[in-house]
């Protein structure tokens, strides 16, 4: 295997061994705690313009298989950073390794390195960019290139990502997953911002008919379909660079039920009228714990975001529903007279625990009822 | 929610002796309940039979009780204390089945008391088969297809429905006896067949199989709000077949996609809703067919267990502490996680490394047991280890062992012998698989006769293949490291010595990083000092001048995180005992644990290594810096290097850090307390007789034999019998009596096989004596006896099987004085400072010295526990220059009470095994009986190791010929105490002939009915016999194997006979009583 770089934009420089596609790619190195997952983390939208670290040191080992994605066409992560990868799958699903399927996608990732080091110095400093190359072994050279690339916050990814047509969902979730199926069917609408495929497997379980819309469709034309209501998708980036989705949400508000997820809560947030912050270095994983402020329960979420809806910008609109139990960042709100809620975690799961797959029934009741 | 007002006072039962299956992990487990449990207020009520844990500890519990587990002692103890609740989940299996009888008596309902973490029902429907089965079909989760046979007929039309291979298992069969697995119908009629005839209740359970599948095992916690989270997931190396306890296990799971996971994750919550645990940990097993992907529920057990321990140990997650406040009404987000300090315990740790535990086996023991893993539970310990790889960690762990081994070393066999080992799962089936890659056999093939999964294969041929680029370059040195190779390992593979390597490796610069456990993947900072090491890459900073330049390959610089940190206090390492083992267990732990609050006391630091991961000693909690590695010289001196700290204990921790001693001493560390030089005066044995003679005190004759012609003339010359021996070895290792040359010949053929650079000992046996330990205390200046212990066994049996009386129940105290100025002047001659234990035999009123051992003995914590006198905490500060004096200890303590110790026996699990006692160690724990008298205190002792004494009924007397005269004593007493009696002939004859008549029974080989017979009947309460001679303990075995197996109690020797009669005397005088050790003692 040939030598490849990692190299921060403060300077810092780990040596490892190339993987996947022998290329160079630059992005926001994040990590992620998750010990299982890696191929729905890959093919989640929302990492479009990230490197991922996996801080689980052997990745790769049930190797790749057809069923466990989260978008269409491949990965969407930048880069992969990780200890160790398996070129020995054990899996009766697996079809392909890691390493092929990063190839398959032309996706230049990189192993070998401490990423629990890594880990610790994202956590001290913050996510930052980074770039890891496989071809370009000059240190400063790489670190130049770094300090050129304009960043990623004011970046627009959802543009990238969505569905250039509007589709039609199917698909239930994973078939030994158990999920309360829904009776009777809703029409909705889904805006995809880059959308999960466990969200519209969800969706389909919970008992809608899942419409896919083109992030960008205007609200009039969403309205035109008269769904019963309209889910705002997870998504990549900064929530402030999705103007448009911000504008059509504006014009929903009221009109139909809502439910927002991640990307999805945090442009709701900003339709409300709200601000929204960046974390220092993001939640990524699989093992938070969200408390249920209405019923005091506990639940242990999947994560995956950089921004923060501030919630208290919103005092009069919403109230806070979810929190955060290992920072207390807020993680959920519910409109105070529409039948209008989000969270920032990811109940679609996918990588995740299922423990808050409850909410697309409460999405449903929603639609039932016409209230919280 | 807040904690529970309306409970005070809180009774808890611990899990009575280390037998296999239940070990110190019910220690661990426990000490931190009644921690938790105290911190926040309420009284703690504690129960336990085993004086070697630290929860027996006075100061863990408001009134500790070292009293036999049984119910009519559970319920004095809840009359006097009037507890208002019980959390029974921390006493493994014997709690709960203490409390299930307690309820089921009506005890607890009479009482008032509420049993909180498990119900009774909850209890009952994760212990009962059926009930389970209903609960998880009620959830909509598959397990196994199972019935329970009690005829033919039935059984062969239901095998039908469960189908092939079909797993049969004979109930209440000691060790599994009579099971099996069926691939056909004929190897099915053969083996219901047997079973049905082997089980005493006549009934076979028929389990379809899962077998080759993969396994897995969760640990759950639930609290009153009914939020549930996973602490750890835990992946089978050994597939289903294996018991869980005899597998190498791995966490976190390896093979499972996230979303096989999450379904398994979520069946775990559904299992521990619908059973019903309130709060607290439970473990939940599956299996997975590797084929599909099918998963099936094997078992629950509502409580925390062995696998909790590990997991609390693997993720830095303290599951007993958190389900103990759970308990008492607390929720999982009103704990905090003391880790991190700021994020609350309602998460799921997640891990940046793998973890691999590894049993120990104690075969060796036992040769004539059936060395074959199967579903019932045989290694005696554990090792864990913490690597970032697999392969990294699998490598630690095996050193982690101590049986020898510092990696994969190639064993000699050739591809079908090879073949025949992979086949059924045994001990040493490891070093076989490597041995099968190492020449040339394909993963697929491997996997096809073990069903190891071949993520682990591929993950050992790495291993294997790493071997032959070792010696090519620093960059594969570097690579090795990294995978996990100890340096002695290294050495074998480079022709060099381990030595050269460490040498090597320092020019280098290729030195272990520590890295931090801490629940979180290093997400949150983490103020808990648990470490592990590992050997990463650098990474350097562009441009920053700022960093302290750091050679790391090549001339580059850079730094490789440590995250040690170490201090500048004043500190000291205690090294610890590593994995349980027969003759070296909790004991050891209990010491060490002692060494450290000791050093606590007075201000140092302390930093423990150890890789047990059941022990109190390796809790974070425990030392203020923990280190989780192997205890070998390498490991070891890499922490060293790094902590500089004043000196190292090594006479807590049992022969395992004190045969580092000399090692580490010529590094140039500090070996605190006695030196290593006085260590080696009292092992080696010229240097020992020299000594004895120096001081006038007389040991057994004795020679040294390098072959059988010397070990021939030797015994000569002492005249048999002799104890034969190889030396330096603990618990007895290879240890017999011989009584004729034949024997010794045959003995040594056998032996030195078994040491082969050792010669071999050979001591004149001192038939009938008395032997006498003693455990004393000493600064360099003052000695002080901590106790003289009287054993009941005659000198011959091993004195860590022995029971023993603190103080002597028979000695003249003329004897004892004798013996304790000696012990005195043993100590000062060898400048003890610390422990010291010395075995003596009183034969015919003359004084032997068979043993010194200047380090804490096995006998320690219960020499402590008897006087109240914490030994091994003093010795701990002996040894950085405290006197006796100014510790308040210048004399021996006197009791009034009677303290006796009484071994416990693996003999259930090892089908064929005889329960015989000799010289070769063979109890895996103790318990402790204490009273106002010897005979009440041996009886309560005889309770608590479950042989149990009747107070009336049948004894059955068969003794060899030199036992008859003593026996006529004791059958006349218990004539007397309206005892019936049946002998076999010889025996009946010689007490006939001494005018007491008894019955007689046939011996087996005499016809019909025979004592055996009476056995299964159960018309015989104990069981008298005594043998010699390897034929007539041939002829008697079933006489032994089928007490066991229909639990009559017995004694196999006069001795132990004398003090039997002497207890039914006193227990049919006075009513039984309790009293807590702080009342003892206070």
């Amino acid at each position: 295997m040939s030598k490849a770089l990692l190299v921060l934009s403060d300077g810092t420089v780990f040596e490892g061994k190339s993987l996947g596609s022998e290329g160079e790619t630059i992005g926001e190195v994040v990590f992620n705690t998750s010990m299982t997952g890696y191929q729905e983390i890959l093919t989640d939208s929302s990492y479009k313009g990230q490197i991922v670290t996996m801080t689980y040191t052997q990745i790769g080992n049930y190797g790749i298989n057809t069923e466990d994605i989260e978008s269409g066409g491949g990965i969407k992560a930048e880069g992969f950073v990780i200890k160790e990868a398996c070129d020995f799958p054990s899996n009766w699903r697996s079809s392909m390794s890691l390493d092929e399927y990063l190839k398959k996608s032309n996706i230049t990732a990189i192993q070998g390195i401490d990423t629990r080091a890594l880990t610790r110095h994202l956590r001290n400093s913050g996510a930052q960019m980074g770039i890891i190359s496989a071809n370009d072994l000059k240190p400063e050279s790489l670190l130049e290139k770094v300090g050129r690339h304009s960043g990623i916050s004011a970046y627009d990814f959802v543009k990238d990502v969505t569905t250039k047509e509007k589709y039609l969902w199917k698909e239930g979730c994973w078939k030994w997953c158990k999920v309360e199926r829904g009776q009777g069917a809703y029409n909705i609408v889904v805006y995809d911002f880059g959308v999960k495929f466990n969200i519209l497997r969800n969706l389909v379980e919970a008992g809608f008919n899942v419409n896919v819309a083109p992030a960008q469709t205007p609200a009039e034309e969403v309205l035109e379909m008269n769904p019963d209501g309209i889910l705002l998708s997870n998504g990549p980036g900064d929530p402030e660079t999705v103007t448009y989705g911000i504008e059509n949400t504006k014009k929903l508000v009221g009109r139909k039920p809502i439910f927002g997820i991640c990307l999805g809560h945090q442009i709701l947030g900003l339709a409300l009228g709200g601000r929204t912050y960046k974390l220092k270095f993001g939640h990524h994983g699989g093992n938070h714990p969200v408390k249920d402020l209405k019923t005091g329960r506990v639940e242990i979420t999947s994560q995956n975001h950089n921004y923060c809806v501030d919630i208290n910008s919103l005092k009069d609109k919403v109230k806070l529903t979810h929190r955060n139990l290992f920072d207390g960042s807020e993680e959920g709100m519910e409109h105070v007279e529409l039948p209008i809620f989000s969270v920032q975690h990811h109940p679609e799961a996918g990588p995740g625990p299922n423990d808050s797959t409850h909410l697309f029934t409460r999405f449903r009741k929603m639609m039932e009822t016409g209230k919280c | 929610m807040p904690k529970r007002k309306d409970i005070k006072k809180i009774l808890l039962i611990g899990s009575g002796p280390i037998v296999i299956g239940q070990a110190c992990e019910f220690d661990y487990s426990g000490t931190q309940a009644c921690k938790a449990l105290r911190e926040e207020g309420y009284k703690v009520v504690l129960v336990n039979s085993n004086p070697a844990t630290i929860m027996t500890d006075p100061e863990i519990a408001d009134a500790t009780y070292i009293e036999p587990l049984s119910v009519e002692i559970l319920e004095l103890i809840i009359k006097k204390e009037k507890p208002d609740a019980i959390l029974p989940t921390m006493g493994g299996q014997t709690a709960l089945n203490l409390v299930v009888e307690l309820s089921e008596a009506g005890i607890l309902d009479k009482h008032g008391v509420e049993l909180i973490g498990a119900k009774l029902l909850a209890i009952k429907k994760a212990e009962d088969r059926e009930l389970f089965k209903e609960a998880m079909r009620k959830i909509g989760l598959e397990v196994p297809k199972s019935a329970a046979i009690t005829d033919m007929k039935d059984g062969l039309e239901i095998v039908e429905h469960i189908g092939f291979p079909a797993i049969l298992r004979p109930a209440f069969t000691l060790g599994g006896t009579g099971g099996g697995i069926a691939y056909n119908f004929e190897e099915y009629r053969e083996l219901l067949e047997k079973g049905l005839k082997l089980s005493p209740v006549g009934q076979v359970l028929v389990e379809e199989s899962a077998i080759g599948w993969k396994e897995y095992e969760l640990e759950v916690m639930r609290d009153m709000k009914d939020n549930v989270v996973i602490i750890c997931s835990i992946e089978n190396f050994d597939a289903m077949g294996v018991h869980t306890g005899d597998s190498i296990t791995v966490a976190p799971a390896q093979t499972l996609t996230d979303k096989e996971y999450q379904r398994m994750r979520d069946a775990a919550i559904a299992v521990i809703r619908e059973i019903g645990v309130d709060t607290g940990g439970s473990n939940i097993q599956f299996a997975v067919n590797p084929k599909n992907g099918k998963m099936v529920v094997i078992e629950m057990n509502p409580r925390v267990s062995r696998s909790s321990a590990l997991a609390s140990k693997a993720t830095g997650f303290p599951i007993a502490k958190i389900a103990a406040k759970l308990a008492v009404g607390y929720a999982l987000d009103e704990i905090k996680n003391d880790i991190t300090r700021e994020t609350p315990a309602s998460f799921e740790p997640t891990i940046d490394y793998v973890v691999t535990k590894i049993p120990r086996f104690a075969f060796e023991k036992f040769p004539e047991a059936d060395a074959a893993l199967t579903t019932q539970m045989k290694s005696v310990g554990e090792a864990m280890s913490i690597g970032r790889t697999f392969k990294e960690s699998l490598q630690k762990a095996l050193r982690s062992l101590e049986i020898g081994s510092a990696g994969l070393e190639p064993v000699e066999a050739n591809i079908d012998a090879i073949k025949s080992k992979l086949k059924t799962p045994n001990a040493e089936r490891i070093w076989y698989v490597a041995q099968a890659l190492r020449q040339g056999m394909g993963v697929d093939e491997i996997y096809e006769i073990t069903w190891i999964d071949p993520w682990f294969l591929n993950n050992m041929k790495q291993i294997v293949e790493m071997e032959k680029r070792i010696g090519s370059g620093v960059e594969e040195l570097r690579e090795a490291k990294e995978y996990g190779f100890s340096d002695k390992r290294i050495a074998e593979l480079t022709g060099k010595t381990e030595a050269e390597i460490r040498k090597l490796r320092r020019e280098l610069c290729i030195k272990p990083v520590y890295k931090l456990v801490d629940t979180c993947a290093a997400e949150f900072e983490a103020y808990t000092p648990y470490l592990y090491s590992t050997y990463e890459k650098p990474f350097y900073k562009l441009n920053n001048p700022n960093l302290p330049p750091f050679k790391v390959r090549g001339g580059e610089e850079g730094v490789i995180d440590c995250e040690a940190n170490p201090t500048d206090k004043k500190k000291v390492i205690i090294l610890g005992s590593g994995p349980n083992r027969i003759g070296q267990g909790i004991e050891f732990d209990y010491c060490c644990v002692h060494a450290v609050f000791a050093l606590k006391e007075l201000g140092y630091e302390t930093i423990m290594i150890n890789c047990n991961p059941e022990t109190v000693s390796t809790d974070y909690d425990t030392a203020d810096r923990l280190y989780f590695e192997p205890l070998t010289i390498e490991d070891v001196l890499g922490i060293i290097e790094l902590e500089r700290p004043e000196g190292v204990i090594v006479q807590f921790g049992g022969q395992t850090p004190l045969k580092l001693a000399v090692p580490l001493e010529k590094e140039g560390v500090k070996i605190l307390g006695t030196s290593p030089d006085s260590i080696d005066r009292a092992e080696d044995r010229k240097r020992f007789k020299e000594l004895l003679h120096k001081l006038d005190l007389k040991q057994p004759e004795s020679g040294t034999a390098m072959s059988i012609e010397d070990a021939v003339g030797a015994a000569d010359k002492i005249g048999y019998p002799v104890m034969v021996r190889p030396s330096y070895v603990l618990g007895g290792r290879a240890m017999e009596i011989v009584y004729d040359e034949a024997s010794l010949i045959n003995y040594m053929e056998r032996a030195v096989k078994a040491s082969p650079e050792h010669p071999i000992l050979v001591d004149k046996y001192l038939e009938d004596a008395i032997e006498v330990d003693v455990d004393a205390i000493s600064d360099g200046a003052e000695v002080v006896i901590g106790g003289v212990m009287q054993h009941i066994e005659e000198a011959g049996v091993h004195s860590g099987d022995s029971a023993c009386s603190i103080p002597p129940y028979s000695l003249h105290p003329d004897i004892v004085d004798e013996i304790k100025r000696q012990s005195k002047a043993l100590a000062k001659e060898l400048n003890v400072i610390g422990l010291m234990n010395v075995q003596f035999a009183v034969k015919d009123k003359e004084v032997f010295i068979l043993e010194v051992n200047p380090r804490a003995s096995r006998t320690i914590p219960y020499v402590s526990k008897a006087t109240g006198v914490s030994l091994a905490k003093l010795a701990a500060k002996t040894m950085v220059g405290k006197t006796l004096k100014e510790l308040g200890l210048d004399k021996e303590k006197e009791i009034k009470h009677v303290a006796v110790k009484e071994a416990v026996f693996p003999f259930d699990r090892f089908p064929g095994t005889d329960v015989i006692l000799g010289p070769e160690m063979k109890s895996t724990g103790e318990v402790m009986g204490i009273d106002e008298n010897f005979g009440l205190a041996y009886a309560k002792a005889q309770a608590a190791s479950k042989n149990k004494i009747p107070t009336s009924g049948r004894i059955f007397i068969s003794v060899k010929d030199k036992d008859k005269p003593y026996t006529a004593e004791i059958a006349k007493k218990l004539l007397n105490l309206n005892f019936q009696i049946s002998a076999t002939r010889g025996t009946a004859k010689y007490l006939a002939d001494n005018g007491i008549a008894v019955d007689v029974i046939n011996k087996v080989a005499e016809g019909r009915p025979h004592i055996v017979d009476m056995i299964k009947n159960r018309e015989v309460n104990f069981i008298m016999n005594t043998v010699t001679g390897a034929q007539a303990q041939k002829d008697s075995l079933s006489i032994r194997r089928n007490a066991l197996q229909y639990n009559i109690p017995y004694t196999t020797t006069v001795s132990g006979a004398n003090a039997v009669v002497g207890a039914i005397e006193m227990l049919l005088k006075k009513e039984l009583s309790i009293k807590s050790i702080q009342e003892y003692n206070g």
